[in-house]
């Protein structure tokens, strides 16, 4: 695989992030010392301090922190409206994403999904989780 | 008292706004030179008297060239970007310079023509290397509504605050650009229009956000010795507090808790005041929930309380608390980096030349500045009429 970060698509620290993007799966980094999740990457566990830090894939299970719908364009690739996201990952991590395949409210869980891009690793977004959604405060 | 600063005693002795609104006729950096020599002239001082210099978003190495421009070779300076609160730190950083005797007299200035510019970028592109086109810019965040919209969406939620709580906050502005010739909208609004207004993104609507104006000003900071000489009465600085939070959105653990909380605790503590001591407010209206939010960090109720606060018109004229008395960022100018001009109305205040909107008897006034996307940064000034 040609690196990400010598096109700046990645950096150095976040190069294996996007490398299993272009997999499609989704990971985060886990301290083996604490058992503590985060994201996105550094050199060791904000936690902890920790250096053993390992990369692990997500269960891509969620819930929603926050959402809003942007009515105005910002980007080329995004005609509005559309979803823009926090989500809370099972392991504890938050992303910022998009919601799509449906509305969501703040609570409501929601799965990983993947968006393709031109020329660009594709990237994590989420839909409305198939099973009951667990409304309420996240 | 106890928490008393133990300082020398350091005044604001000058304080002017650059041209306001649309300003084709002058310069950035030859808007804030006029304001320096209207500042300075206040504080019955000259350019040459200046010895230390501070600004933001005057280009790279911004007080290197805002010091070239005016002639200036400083022994204190300053150019950090703490977004448009930049200029609470600074005041916060020339308080402690003076008292320690690294500087006697320092210049905090800025000036903006983002609205005759048009020269605002609403996104980062994907591919520049930063974490943030890593991370934000692949999902299209407004930069920075989507931010403070993500925020304003989590704290209605949490604490069951209404889109109408939030719209007063905006009428409550407005009404004090009413009583301010400054203003760039100064026409009566009402609840409904601000819900009216179209949703930009939700649940923020066009008109619970800042306006776009060109603007800035010049603040002169100095020692007690200097300040005896001012033209116009010299304002205290009794306090000032700063911090800061997150940069990317997703890192920020709680979008209903501001680094006000930190920043205010802070300079009210080095003031010896509490919050009910306070008789103007300067809050960084860049949106209205913002405003919500900096009540309750800076103690002025409860977490949450905010909305029912604000509804009965405690921040009007004539309300308990009087804030945004410029008529704000939401009515009255907001130049990209509102803190300069935070302070400046609240200098106008103590002094009691603020004419139709001067709060009775204002003695002790509060600027509270925010920068970067939905509270990356905050500094509280607390300042009093002597």
């Amino acid at each position: 695989m040609p690196s990400l970060s010598d096109r700046n698509v990645a950096d150095p620290m976040t190069e294996p992030f996007w490398q299993a993007c272009v997999e499609r799966k989704l990971v985060i980094q886990k301290c083996t010392s604490c058992g503590a999740h985060q994201f996105y990457p550094r050199p060791f566990c904000l936690a902890c301090e920790s250096d053993k830090v390992q990369w692990v894939e997500a269960s891509g299970q969620g819930v929603v922190y926050s959402v809003t719908t942007v009515r105005i364009p910002v980007v080329d690739e995004l005609p509005p409206p559309y979803i823009l996201a926090l989500v809370d990952l099972e392991e504890g991590p938050r992303l910022l994403t998009n919601i799509e395949g449906g509305n969501v409210a703040i609570g409501d869980a929601v799965s990983l999904g993947w968006r393709d891009r031109d020329g660009l690793p594709p990237v994590p977004v989420f839909r409305p989780a198939r099973r009951s959604s667990a409304r309420g405060d996240a | 008292m106890a928490g008393r600063p133990t300082l020398a005693p350091v005044f604001i002795a000058g304080a002017a706004e650059t041209l306001l609104g649309k300003v084709t006729d002058q310069s950035e950096l030859s808007m804030v030179a006029l304001a320096a020599k209207e500042a300075l002239g206040e504080a019955g001082l000259r350019l040459r008297d200046v010895d230390a210099v501070f600004t933001n978003y005057m280009g790279e190495e911004g007080s290197v060239q805002l010091g070239e421009y005016l002639g200036l070779q400083p022994r204190y300076a300053e150019s950090s970007d703490m977004g448009g609160a930049s200029f609470e730190f600074f005041i916060h950083h020339a308080m402690l310079a003076i008292a320690a005797g690294r500087c006697n007299v320092a210049l905090i200035g800025y000036a903006s023509r983002q609205r005759s510019r048009r020269n605002r970028k609403p996104a980062i592109t994907a591919t520049d290397g930063t974490l943030a086109a890593q991370f934000e810019a692949p999902f299209g965040i407004h930069f920075p509504i989507g931010h403070y919209a993500l925020s304003a969406a989590r704290y209605m939620h949490q604490y069951g605050v209404t889109p109408e709580q939030l719209a007063r906050v905006a009428v409550s502005a407005r009404k004090w650009a009413a009583l301010n010739p400054k203003a760039w909208v100064r026409d009566p609004l009402t609840v409904a229009d601000v819900l009216a207004s179209p949703l930009i993104c939700d649940p923020l609507h066009k008109l619970d956000c800042c306006l776009v104006t060109d603007g800035g000003g010049v603040v002169i900071v100095t020692g007690r010795e200097r300040a005896r000489d001012a033209a116009k009465m010299p304002v205290r600085i009794l306090g000032a507090g700063e911090s800061h939070a997150q940069w990317h959105v997703a890192q920020c653990p709680d979008l209903t808790v501001t680094p006000g909380a930190v920043s205010g605790r802070e300079a009210f503590a080095m003031a010896g005041i509490a919050p009910g001591d306070v008789d103007v407010l300067e809050p960084y209206d860049n949106f209205t929930h913002a405003v919500l939010l900096y009540l309750e960090d800076l103690g002025f109720c409860a977490k949450g309380e905010a909305g029912a606060f604000v509804e009965e018109g405690r921040l009007d004229p004539g309300g308990s608390l009087p804030s945004m008395t410029s008529g704000g960022g939401l009515s009255y100018n907001h130049p990209g980096a509102l803190g300069i001009l935070l302070l400046i109305e609240a200098v106008r205040q103590l002094r009691h030349e603020a004419g139709e909107r001067q709060v009775p008897d204002a003695t002790i006034a509060v600027a509270h500045g925010t920068g970067g996307l939905a509270f990356s940064t905050a500094s509280t000034v607390v300042m009093a009429r002597e």
